[in-house]
């Protein structure tokens, strides 16, 4: 009996060993574990449609490999896409944030809000925005001044135009496809003086069926030369069909119109990307409110068409050249509006605060601005 | 107005009411043998996906159109299976049609997002085509609006001419005294569903091969619940919903227009007006409460069930 009793305190012993053996390795184990994370940083991006072959999330997820490429030995990275705005944001960015990732991008309008919320819960965390206006200790927002590009554009538009009528196939009026719109047609002013355009509202981001019926009633109407702000190829494939030029937007869709795609107003994110996650590995991120333009790299036109002459690429040229100097300004007075009124004078240009809040079209622009 | 801008709307309302023609006409039938398919939209964009998978990989868009309407078909025989076999509920079944649709074209597509296409070319008649307005207003369509225009003959006749049509409509009406007569209620029921299960593939398919042309997520758009508020609204009659269609797509098309010509309504306004038009007129037009009556199938949307009770 005693001895059995002995065996058995024995056995005792041993697993009270065992298990404080196992304990004092298990911080070990962990601060090894934490030493391999630190290694690689955990970054994440959240987009709102698929990624598919052109457009907005293409172009963001262009930028993510480019980051990747550069810093990819150093970062591990997840990508969720078709993330709809609304109540599925929050989870999924709170799901991220708890299972480690160190910093968050999100690229729709519509997850401001449930970002901002999950930022406030993981204080540890880094999360960037783009195109919005709120920001935390912790949430950062950027965006493009694509503008910058529709200008250039619009001076490709009215340099190819017979018909001197300019059509553009819209989203929502809101002021940065405000902006787009102004531009262009001030683009286009600069080499056409008499040029005009026509402003189609499709009230919706993404219906490929309304895009193209839309873009078909600005050719019918007699523009030559479309563009949209609105997510799908239809618009270049309307011009490619009817034997019209488009301009197109997001990305280069040259490939849906060869001969119909002049150029595109096309977004890049990479540099930006590698900039931040580079910060976060430095140690050094701070959120910040980035409005980058043409000099920044996040705007640029694809390669023009074959047709475009070459003193219409010269022009472009140089009003890239002038844009990135600070020599010429988009909105550079004087800027008037439809019904005359001088909203900048001679001299003058638009603020990055008067920008984010246009809601008129300017002189030239056919119809009235829907409100 | 000019004339010209007058045969261009004409023209391009045609195009858009194409793919509700098909797509109301096939549900028609389907009614009209008293089963009710919810599933419309999601037969149009599973139609869609299929018939630009295989007209991408085969470089054929009738094999492409083919594809769309088989697609549509096994569509609506899971549909069928469920509600005419298992006698699951008609409008349950038909909403989580419509939702697997959506999601399962998504799922198809995800390597044909922006993949570029010729489209359906518009065919060209010697002469006639050539021929001033009228030219452009009967002979400068792609074949498949000329396939959906021969439908609607061919249904009425169907319907109102023929002994099938008859029986169709009979078992709409009293699927009991049908079957107490010896006529097979489900299968005829399997069939007229599976009918509109090609009509839906085939109106999806126009819009990813001939209309846009070009595949992306969600792109039917609603246009599925239109087609089943066109039959509905044209009290089941088949003149109607080709009226409706038109009407619809003529609407859609004349707001562009109204926006490029730079009328003051706003233009949220004008968006919802193709919908508000449609209903008011097909409602005015068919409010005699005894012809709507005599038309709507009396059994519609109820499970029938063969054996003996």
């Amino acid at each position: 009996m005693t001895d059995k009793f002995t065996t058995d305190r024995r056995q005792v012993l041993k697993i009270l060993l065992g298990s404080s053996l196992m304990a004092g390795s298990l911080p070990l184990f962990s601060s090894l574990a934490l030493a391999d994370d630190k290694e690689k940083l955990k970054v994440a991006f959240i987009y709102v449609s698929p990624i598919g072959d052109a457009g907005w999330t293409y172009q963001h997820d262009q930028g993510r490999k480019q980051m990747q490429d550069k810093l990819g030995d150093k970062v591990e990275v997840k990508v969720l896409d078709s993330v709809p705005e609304g109540a599925e944001v929050e989870r999924v960015v709170r799901e991220l944030a708890s299972s480690g990732y160190k910093l968050i991008f999100g690229t729709s309008f519509g997850y401001m809000n449930p970002m901002l919320k999950v930022a406030k819960a993981f204080p540890n965390t880094h999360f960037e925005h783009a195109t919005g206006y709120k920001t935390a200790k912790n949430l950062g927002n950027y965006n493009a001044r694509f503008y910058e590009g529709r200008y250039l554009a619009g001076i490709v538009a009215g340099s190819m135009t017979k018909s001197k009528k300019l059509g553009y196939v819209a989203a929502f009026p809101i002021p940065e496809v405000l902006q787009g719109i102004n531009a262009y047609l001030r683009g286009a002013q600069s080499v056409n003086p008499d040029v005009e355009l026509n402003v189609v509202w499709v009230n919706s981001w993404f219906d490929p069926g309304r895009e193209r019926e839309a873009a078909d009633t600005l050719i019918d109407q007699g523009a030559d030369v479309v563009t949209h702000h609105t997510d799908s190829t239809a618009v270049v494939i309307a011009a490619q069909e009817k034997g019209k030029y488009a301009i197109a937007y997001h990305s280069d869709m040259s490939k849906y119109g060869k001969d119909a795609h002049l150029t595109a107003v096309t977004h890049h994110w990479g540099d930006y990307y590698t900039k931040e996650v580079q910060a976060e590995l430095d140690g050094k991120w701070e959120p910040g409110s980035i409005w980058g333009g043409i000099k920044d790299g996040m705007i640029d036109l694809a390669p023009l068409n074959a047709v475009v002459p070459a003193d219409v690429k010269e022009k472009v040229e140089k009003a890239k050249a002038s844009i990135v100097d600070g020599s010429l300004h988009p909105f550079g007075g004087p800027v008037v509006m439809q019904d005359g009124k001088e909203v900048v004078a001679a001299g003058g240009s638009l603020s990055d605060e008067d920008l984010s809040k246009m809601d008129y079209y300017v002189k030239g622009v056919n119809g009235k601005l829907p409100k | 107005m000019s004339a010209d801008t007058l045969v261009l709307i004409l023209v391009a309302t045609v195009a858009a009411g194409v793919p509700l023609i098909f797509a109301a006409l096939g549900e028609l039938i389907v009614e009209k043998s008293g089963v009710l398919n919810l599933g419309v939209e999601g037969m149009m964009i599973v139609g869609a996906i299929s018939g630009f998978m295989v007209a991408a990989e085969s470089g054929s868009l009738w094999l492409g159109v083919l594809a769309g309407a088989f697609a549509g078909m096994l569509m609506a025989l899971v549909f069928a299976f469920l509600t005419l076999s298992l006698m699951a509920n008609q409008v349950a079944s038909g909403l989580a049609l419509t939702i697997f649709g959506i999601g399962l074209s998504a799922y198809m597509g995800q390597a044909y997002n922006s993949v570029a296409l010729d489209g359906l070319k518009a065919i060209q008649i010697p002469l006639l085509s050539d021929l001033p307005v009228v030219g452009k207003l009967l002979f400068g369509y792609d074949p498949l609006v000329y396939l959906a225009l021969l439908m609607y003959p061919l249904l009425v006749w169907f319907l109102y001419y023929s002994r099938g049509g008859l029986i169709l409509r009979a078992i709409g009406e009293s699927p009991s005294s049908a079957h107490a007569l010896g006529y097979p209620v489900i299968k005829i029921r399997y069939l007229a569903v599976l009918f509109g299960g090609a009509m839906a593939g085939i109106g999806g398919a126009y819009l990813s091969l001939a209309y846009t042309p070009l595949w992306s997520e969600g792109m039917t758009a609603g246009r599925g619940w239109i087609a089943l508020a066109l039959v509905v609204f044209a009290t089941w009659r088949p003149g109607r919903v080709l009226l409706g269609a038109f009407l619809f797509g003529g609407v859609t098309i004349a707001q562009f227009h109204v926006q490029g010509m730079g009328v003051e309504i706003p233009s949220q306004f004008l968006s919802m007006l193709p919908y508000l038009a449609t209903i008011t007129v097909l409602v005015l037009i068919s409010r005699n409460a005894a012809t709507i009556r005599l038309n709507a199938p009396a059994s519609l949307g109820q499970a029938f069930h063969n054996e003996v009770h």
